[in-house]
């Protein structure tokens, strides 16, 4: 397929871009890696006129510490590449790495971005539900200056987060989760394919207990979800089957998932409660 | 032969794993695929296509298109009929056929979603693209036609209102008398089948590029085919350009799985706005154009019902299809239920079998040829009924084969459906399947899994099969009303140097013909591997040929290249015996080279009697210069490769995903030319066998859009989602044929299907399931299961 005309630019800077942006008004479109954009153009589903390539823009790719707080600092132009491979996510934020190296495959991994995937935010994407679980951060730069927005307010409707059409996200913060167990549980019917469903959970044991548990939900309604009543009925439970068994059974209360040619919203919520107690469980090492 | 001579022979190129000589070029992309081809002037094709079916076109305008940038013309169906004739179809399998119109651009009324409406041609690919969106069109939706039960139906709306009816034609064969032995069965079982919609994938897409004669006096098109001589006979009689004045290249092509044994309306539409524009046009599909407007395969309908005795043994069969030709007959897709119709009977021996296929037309893509064409919907449904047959008799799905099939001392056999099996040897290919596969253990972890009520299941699956292959016998082809003959050329051709230009109208497109037909020749020459050079796919280089499809290119080709080495080497012996002055019959031929028996120093080695024979300086008397053999192979049968393929299966009851942990298969495919290349081949096919076993599903929303229109949508495994494969192969030559070989291009495709979807219901079957439509994904395992044990608590 080929998409119609576009005028495309290459900014040098966060500032130029967010210019050029604010210029271009609603026709204008970031393109972050490109791995969901570009086949969008292809097919003729969206007619952009101008394109902001961030591809170009040092200080958005990179991971970093934040000596004030501790937490990581992650460029949003950073490809899933080098997230996988960087040693401080490895080392405070490994769900991420885990569920990074999930999406899609390596030609995509190689030049899609964290940025690009989660200002998609696509609830069938695998990393829009970590960052939740993760309790993340994002930064956004804009003509007005820079804010900073929490995952759960950050993911708005399908494919709509809060950014203005003016506004890149420039950093995604992660709080270190030091000693919380993980695991990333993604249910696709290939491995380049989408998440049918997605669990990211994050757990801390404390003598044989879950004391805090958070789960992140892939594709179980338009945005990504948090499954809160299992983390409640986590939150002081026993690290045994049958306790997160029971607590899972919750895992799809309040999700309102879709129906495609893969799973219609019954299967998708009976898978949610099945992954979600196998991602605690295995959060959790006790499988 | 002398012991010396023999000490001498090098080690034969055939049954050794050459390195293809065509894949450095193949798989660095720096070759002629037909987008590659660039030409002076050239001008770019884009295809509007229809976005609903079925509709009545009631205005359509490309004038504002002609206004876009670039543009230098817009066409409807309407103008074009004035260029085109419908495009053929070659087997009206009955006498009765129903064969619609089929215009290369729809006009008035569009049939299926993604059918050509207008055209444009532009002076670049982005222009042609963009004037698309300028092309006007209303249409009117018509009331679509999806179901083949319901199309059939008295009140159905028509496909083709002009036709009166839906059915395109019933096709019977009966042999034996299946009431009688159904009367005093013990057992009788019926089942009914799916054959999902598959969409083929090619990893080219189609493409084509049509020159007018301008530099020359003949149009040249290039096309991503797999059968340019087929292409030029149809193309010449659709354009009413002169056959002789039209030349067909099929360029490296990258696969076709039989989507592209096709003629194509893009083709001949190329070749019209060519002819008419006086410039030449190229089109490239896209994976989305192509996933709606190339041809689909397999969509059947399958009634089976066997007939056995309590002790398994099968006294009939009995088939009943419905087959979806889609909203067009495009050029075999009547015929391609019918190549299945003499398999249902499969390995096994039966006293009577009655067959009945109906074609009916239905408001979606045309379906046609697909990787092993007829014969795996007939192997799944009879190697599916085998294992249902045998749990409803207690017997272990082995032994009720055994029980069955042609042993190997009843070669040569004659099918009940008529086809004489020249050579096979189930047993041993089944026993050394067992042994790789460990049989034994794994029904007994299945039976532990089953006792604990692990969730994850295990299931065995079996599947024995043959194909007919080595299409075909020209007068077989006749008794099926087939348009054209079987037959297959080659040529060999001694260069002066001493080097050779074998000649195959064979046609490859990724099977490797440049290495094995240079390993058959070089062996039959006594020449070197490298010094050979095949020349293919182009009517100017190859006048002859019958192109590739059907697993015929070795059997039929192959053996053509075999036979012309012969008649070189007899050509040659004869020259040598005059050079040397010896008498032929005292002349021996070792590894290239003449010598007469007694006399070890009196030599002409082959490239020696090329030489004299170009200069024709001395010669026998009446003897023509040169050497330029010719041999035209039209087989006597087909040639029927068989197996016995084993899968393992963990299904998780909970998820209901099913993952092959295991996969044996051993193939007798008789005498093997390149085990390397043998064993792409099978691992290609069984990819495509589980692909239809787990993944992929043209799938219609009921308006009759296609919306698995995408490769997000239309899952095609990669070798993640696929084990490891143990293949291994037993070697009973073929006796039909003088290399003893069988065809193996089909093959993986065939067997595997039926083979992963028996062990997914035998995981389940202790649980109640009796069966899973395909493709077995995870919700429709689950919903299984699920429906299962509702039914269970309920009992």
């Amino acid at each position: 397929m080929i998409p119609a005309a576009f005028d495309y630019v290459r900014p040098d800077t966060i500032d130029e871009a967010v210019r050029t942006l604010h210029d271009g008004g609603e026709d204008a479109k970031v393109l972050a890696g490109g791995q969901s954009l570009i086949p969008i153009l292809r097919l003729r589903l969206a007619f952009p006129e101008l394109l902001v390539d961030l591809g170009r823009i040092p200080e958005l790719r990179g991971v970093r510490e934040d000596p004030a707080t501790g937490s990581l600092v992650i460029g949003a132009m950073t490809t899933h590449h080098d997230v996988i491979h960087d040693p401080l996510v490895r080392r405070h934020a490994g769900l991420l790495a885990a569920a990074t190296e999930t999406v899609a495959d390596p030609a995509v991994r190689h030049r899609g971005t964290l940025g690009g995937s989660l200002s998609h935010a696509d609830p069938a994407g695998d990393l829009p539900a970590v960052l939740l679980a993760l309790d993340g951060e994002m930064v956004a730069a804009g003509p007005r200056g820079r804010r900073t927005v929490p995952a759960r307010e950050f993911f708005v409707d399908y494919l709509r987060t809060a950014l203005a059409d003016d506004e890149v996200l420039v950093e995604i913060r992660v709080p270190r989760a030091d000693g919380w167990g993980f695991h990333y549980e993604k249910f696709s019917r290939v491995a380049q394919g989408w998440a049918i469903v997605g669990v990211a959970a994050l757990v801390r044991r404390v003598d044989g207990r879950i004391a805090e548990a958070r789960i992140g939900l892939t594709n179980m309604g338009s945005t990504p979800l948090r499954a809160r009543t299992t983390e409640a009925a986590l939150a002081g439970a026993e690290a045994v089957p049958a306790a997160v068994a029971s607590a899972a059974d919750a895992a799809a209360e309040g999700t309102r998932p879709a129906t495609d040619l893969s799973a219609t919203p019954e299967y998708r919520a009976h898978l949610a409660r099945v992954l979600t107690r196998r991602a605690v469980l295995a959060a959790a090492g006790t499988e | 032969m002398t012991a010396q001579a023999t000490t001498d022979a090098p080690r034969p190129e055939v049954g050794r794993s050459r390195t293809r000589k065509e894949d450095a070029r193949l798989v660095t992309g720096r070759t002629t695929w037909t987008d590659n081809i660039t030409t002076p002037g050239l001008l770019y094709l884009a295809i509007l296509r229809s976005p609903m079916a079925p509709a009545r076109i009631d205005r359509i305008d490309v004038a504002p298109a002609l206004e876009r940038p670039g543009v230098i013309a817009a066409l409807t169906g309407r103008d074009l009929a004035d260029e085109l004739g419908p495009m053929p179809c070659v087997w009206p399998v009955t006498e009765d056929i129903v064969m619609p119109d089929h215009p290369a651009v729809a006009v008035d009324e569009v049939r299926y979603a993604g059918e050509p409406v207008a055209v444009v041609v532009a002076r670049g690919r982005y222009a042609a693209a963009d004037a698309l969106e300028a092309v006007e069109v209303d249409y009117t939706p018509l009331p679509p036609v999806l179901g083949l039960e319901a199309a059939l139906a008295d009140d159905a709306p028509l496909v083709h209102a002009g036709k009166g009816t839906n059915r395109c034609y019933t096709w019977p064969l009966d042999t034996g008398n299946y009431a009688a032995q159904k009367a005093r069965a013990d057992v009788v079982l019926r089942r009914r089948y799916t054959q999902q919609r598959l969409i083929p994938n090619a990893m080219e897409p189609r493409a084509v590029v049509a020159t007018p004669p301008t530099a020359s006096n003949e149009y040249t098109l290039y096309s991503a085919t797999q059968v340019p001589h087929v292409a030029r006979v149809i193309l010449s009689m659709v354009t009413g350009i002169p056959e002789q004045r039209l030349r067909v290249i099929a360029p490296d092509v990258g696969g076709g799985f039989g989507s592209k044994l096709q003629v194509y309306g893009e083709e001949a539409v190329a070749l019209a706005l060519a002819r008419k524009l006086g410039r030449p046009v190229k089109w490239t599909e896209s994976r989305s154009e192509g996933y709606q407007a190339t041809h689909h395969g397999r969509g059947q309908i399958q009634d089976i019902e066997i007939a056995a005795t309590k002790d398994g043994e099968i006294l009939g069969l009995s088939v009943d299809l419905l087959a979806d030709m889609g909203a067009y007959l495009m050029l075999i897709t009547p015929g391609i239920p019918l190549l299945g119709a003499f398999m249902y009977p499969g390995i096994y021996k039966m006293n009577a079998y009655t067959f009945r296929c109906t074609g009916v037309f239905t408001t979606k893509t045309p379906t046609d040829a697909y990787r092993g064409a007829g014969r795996p919907e007939a192997t799944f449904a009879i190697e599916r009924t085998m294992d249902e047959l045998a749990a409803e008799l207690g017997l272990d799905p082995i032994e009720l084969r055994r029980r069955n099939w042609i042993r190997h001392e009843e070669f040569p056999y004659t099918s009940i459906a008529g086809l004489t099996y020249d050579s096979g040897n189930y047993e041993a290919a089944t026993d050394r399947a067992l042994a790789l596969f460990g049989y034994d253990g794994l029904r007994a972890e299945q039976r532990e899994r089953r006792a604990r009520h692990d969730p994850v299941r295990l299931g065995i699956g079996i599947s024995t099969f043959t194909e007919m292959c080595g299409l075909a016998p020209s007068r077989v082809l006749r008794d099926l009303r087939y348009a054209a003959g079987g037959w297959e050329a080659a040529t060999i051709r001694m260069l002066p140097t001493g080097k050779v230009e074998v000649t195959t109208g064979t046609s490859p497109h990724g099977q490797g013909h440049a290495t094995c037909w240079s390993q058959i020749a070089a062996d039959v020459l006594g020449v070197p591997f490298d010094d050979i050079e095949v020349v293919h796919g182009d009517t100017r280089a190859v006048p002859q040929g019958m192109d590739t499809y059907g697993s015929r290119s070795l059997v039929v080709g192959g053996l053509a290249v075999h036979h012309a080495a012969l008649k070189v080497v007899a050509k040659a012996r004869r020259v040598a015996a005059h050079l040397l002055e010896a008498n032929e019959a005292d002349l021996e031929f070792t590894a290239g080279t003449f010598s007469v028996r007694g006399s070890p120093e009196a030599t002409k080695t082959i490239q020696d009697v090329a030489y004299a024979t170009f200069s024709s300086h001395d010669l026998p008397d009446g003897m023509e210069p040169t050497i330029n053999a010719g041999h035209l192979v039209d087989p006597d049968n087909f040639s029927y490769p068989h197996g016995t393929h084993l899968c393992a299966i963990e299904v998780d009851t909970e998820t209901g995903r099913a993952r092959i942990r295991s996969y044996v298969c051993v193939d007798d495919i008789g005498k093997v030319i390149n085990p390397m290349i043998v064993q792409g081949q099978i691992h290609g096919g069984l990819a495509q066998g589980i692909a239809q076993a787990l993944y992929e599903e043209a799938v219609y929303d009921t308006e009759g859009n296609l919306v698995s229109g995408t490769m997000a949508d239309y899952l095609v495994p990669a070798a993640p989602d696929l084990p490891d494969f143990v293949t291994d192969r037993t070697e009973t030559p073929a006796t039909s044929n003088a290399l003893g070989v069988k065809g193996v291009g089909e093959a993986g495709t065939i067997a595997s299907t039926p083979a992963v979807v028996n062990a997914v219901v035998d995981a389940l079957r202790p649980l109640g399931v009796r069966d899973v439509a395909m493709p077995c994904t995870p919700q429709r395992i689950w919903q299984a299961v699920t429906d299962a044990r509702a039914k269970g608590a309920r009992t």
